[in-house]
C-alpha cells in the first residue's frame, strides 16, 4: 500500500508539473475586447429601440415615457426586496411589472434577448454609478 | 392662509361624500390682495397626455388621471373663477385625442383656458387646436391682475419646417422627451415682439402672471426643461413689480426666484418625470431652491401626481401641494427672503428622505 501511494502521489506529482506547461492562462487581444464591446453596445441599441417603442405593451406606452434615459430605474439597487412584489426581485421581473402594468402589455422570459437588451441599455445609462443591491 | 385653510375643509368636506380621496392632481390658485374682497381663485391642470390607440380606445391610465381632475375642480369650494389648462392634453396631437380631452374638460362649470404644450403643436402647428380653444398666445385681465399666455414650445423654423418627412414623424420626433433628435423650445421672435407690446400697456406695480409650458428658465436641455430665449423673456419681464411664471411640461414640482420673478410648475395628470439629476448622465441645472418631491407608490398609477392651491398673495405665489401617499408639501413666498421656499422641508435637515430606491 505504501509503495503504491509513494509511486501514485509521484505521477501525481509529475503530471501536474506537465499540465502547468502546456496550459496557458487565457489571453485576448484588443480586437477581441472591441468585438465584445461592439457585442454589448449592440444590445444597448436594441434596448434603447424598444425603450422608446410601443411594440412591447397592448396600448401604445412605452418605457421612455415615464422614464426618460431609463432615469429612476435604479438598476443597481437590484435584486432588492420589492415591497409591493412581496419578495426580493432581480431587475427583469420589476421590467416584467411594468410591461404588464403600465403598457398593459405580456411579460418576457429572463433569457429573452429583449429582455437582456432592455437590461443593458437601462445598466448603460446608469454607468458609472455605484453599485447598491438591496438599497431602500 | 386662512382662506386656503378654510377651502381646504370645506372641499374635503365636500369632496369626501364622493370618497375621491382628498388628492387629485389640480392646482387651486388664490390670488390674495390687502382687501380681501379682492381675492379670487383659479384652479390649475397640466399634462394630461391624452392617448389614442385605436378606433375607440384610449389608454385608461391618462384618461383616469384628467377626469379625476375634472371632478375634483367641479367640488372646490369657493369655485374658482376659471380653470386654467397648462398645455398637452394630446400625446401626439391627433384630432381624436384633442376632441377626447376636450370631452372630459366640457364636465368642468367653470370657464377654461389653455395654453399649448408640444405634444399638442407639432403635428398641425396648433390648427385644430386653435379651432378648439382659439389663440395660441393672448393676455386678460382679472381683478387687477394681468395675465399672459404663451407658446413657449416652439422652435427653429429650420427644425419645424424643413427636417421631417412628413408631420407625423415631426410629431413622433418632438413627443419623445430624451430623443437626441428633438430640438430647443422658445417662445421666438413674433412672441416676444407681441410681449414687449402688450407688457406696455401694464402698469409696473400691476402683478403679473406668466402661464408657458415650457419653464422659462434654463433647467435641462436634454429633456426641453428648457427655453432657449428664456433670458429675453426674463428681461421683458423685468421692469414688473410681481412677475410670477407657472409652468408646466416637468411633471414634478419645482420651483425658483430669478431676480423679481418667482417661477412655479405644476404636476401632471398623467405620469411623473424623473429630476434631471436622476440620469446620471446629465449636466443639469435644477434650481438649488426647490426640495424635489418624494415618490410615495411607483406601483400606485397616480403617485407622484398631486393638487395644489396657489395662493398669490399680494402678487407673489404660495403653493399647496397635495400628493398621493405622501406628505403635503407648501411652498410660499418668503417676503423676507423675496423667494419661493417649502414651508417644512427646506432645511437640508428637516427633508423626508426621498425614497430613492424606487
Amino acid at each position: 500500500m505504501s509503495t503504491f501511494n509513494f509511486i501514485g502521489k509521484g505521477l501525481l506529482a509529475l503530471s501536474l508539473a506537465a499540465s502547468v506547461n502546456l496550459v496557458s492562462a487565457d489571453e485576448f487581444t484588443p480586437e477581441d475586447e472591441q468585438r465584445w464591446q461592439q457585442q454589448f453596445m449592440d444590445s444597448v441599441k436594441q434596448g434603447r429601440e424598444l425603450w422608446t417603442s410601443s411594440t412591447l405593451g397592448t396600448n401604445g406606452v412605452a418605457c421612455a415615457q415615464c422614464h426618460p434615459n431609463a432615469a429612476n430605474t435604479h438598476p443597481e439597487t437590484y435584486p432588492k426586496f420589492q415591497k409591493q412584489i412581496g419578495k426580493v426581485i432581480p431587475l427583469w421581473e420589476m421590467i416584467n411589472w411594468c410591461l404588464r402594468n403600465p403598457l398593459e402589455g405580456v411579460p418576457l422570459a429572463a433569457d429573452d434577448p429583449k429582455m437582456i437588451a432592455i437590461q443593458a441599455y437601462v445598466t448603460h445609462e446608469r454607468r458609472g454609478v455605484k453599485l447598491e443591491p438591496g438599497k431602500h | 392662509m386662512n382662506d386656503i385653510n378654510r377651502s381646504r375643509r370645506n372641499f374635503i368636506k365636500t369632496g369626501g361624500t364622493l370618497a375621491l380621496g382628498a388628492t387629485l392632481p389640480i392646482s387651486l390658485v388664490e390670488l390674495a390682495f390687502a382687501d380681501s374682497a379682492e381675492n379670487f381663485t383659479f384652479a390649475y391642470i397640466s399634462d394630461a397626455h391624452i392617448q389614442h390607440i385605436k378606433g375607440n380606445r384610449f389608454v385608461r391610465n391618462w384618461d383616469m388621471g384628467l377626469k379625476r381632475a375634472v371632478a375634483e375642480v367641479n367640488l372646490l369650494t369657493p369655485k374658482p373663477d376659471f380653470v386654467m389648462f397648462g398645455g398637452d392634453l394630446a400625446q401626439l396631437g391627433s384630432q381624436a385625442e384633442l376632441d377626447h380631452g376636450a370631452e372630459f374638460m366640457s364636465a368642468l362649470k367653470h370657464d377654461v383656458r389653455y395654453v399649448m404644450g408640444e405634444h399638442d403643436y407639432y403635428l398641425d402647428l396648433g390648427a385644430y387646436w386653435e379651432k378648439l380653444f382659439g389663440p395660441q398666445f393672448y393676455s386678460f385681465d382679472h381683478k387687477g391682475v394681468h395675465f399672459i399666455v404663451l407658446n413657449s414650445i416652439r422652435t427653429y423654423d429650420d427644425w419645424t419646417y424643413k427636417r421631417w418627412p412628413t408631420a407625423e414623424q415631426r410629431m413622433l420626433e418632438m413627443a419623445g422627451l430624451d430623443n437626441p433628435n428633438g430640438s430647443p423650445f422658445m417662445v421666438g421672435e413674433e412672441q416676444r415682439k407681441w410681449l414687449s407690446a402688450d407688457l406696455a400697456k401694464v402698469a409696473k406695480t400691476t402683478p403679473v402672471v406668466v402661464f408657458s409650458h415650457s419653464p422659462l428658465q434654463k433647467i435641462y436641455k436634454g429633456w426641453n426643461f428648457w427655453t432657449e430665449d428664456a433670458e429675453q423673456i426674463q428681461a421683458l419681464l423685468k421692469p414688473y413689480k410681481k412677475v410670477s411664471v407657472i409652468y408646466g411640461h416637468v411633471h414634478q414640482i419645482q420651483y425658483n426666484q430669478i431676480g423679481n420673478i418667482s417661477f412655479n410648475s405644476v404636476m401632471a395628470t398623467a405620469w411623473p418625470w424623473p429630476y434631471p439629476q436622476a440620469y446620471a448622465q446629465a449636466e443639469q441645472y435644477l434650481p438649488k431652491l426647490t426640495v424635489p418631491m418624494n415618490r410615495a407608490d411607483p406601483f400606485f398609477e397616480r403617485d407622484a401626481t398631486g393638487w395644489q392651491f396657489i395662493n398669490v398673495a399680494n402678487g407673489n405665489v404660495d403653493v399647496n401641494f397635495t400628493l398621493y401617499s405622501n406628505k403635503d408639501r407648501v411652498v410660499r413666498f418668503d417676503k423676507a427672503k423675496k423667494q419661493p421656499q417649502d414651508a417644512e422641508y427646506q432645511a437640508e435637515k428637516a427633508r423626508i428622505n426621498p425614497q430613492r430606491h424606487y
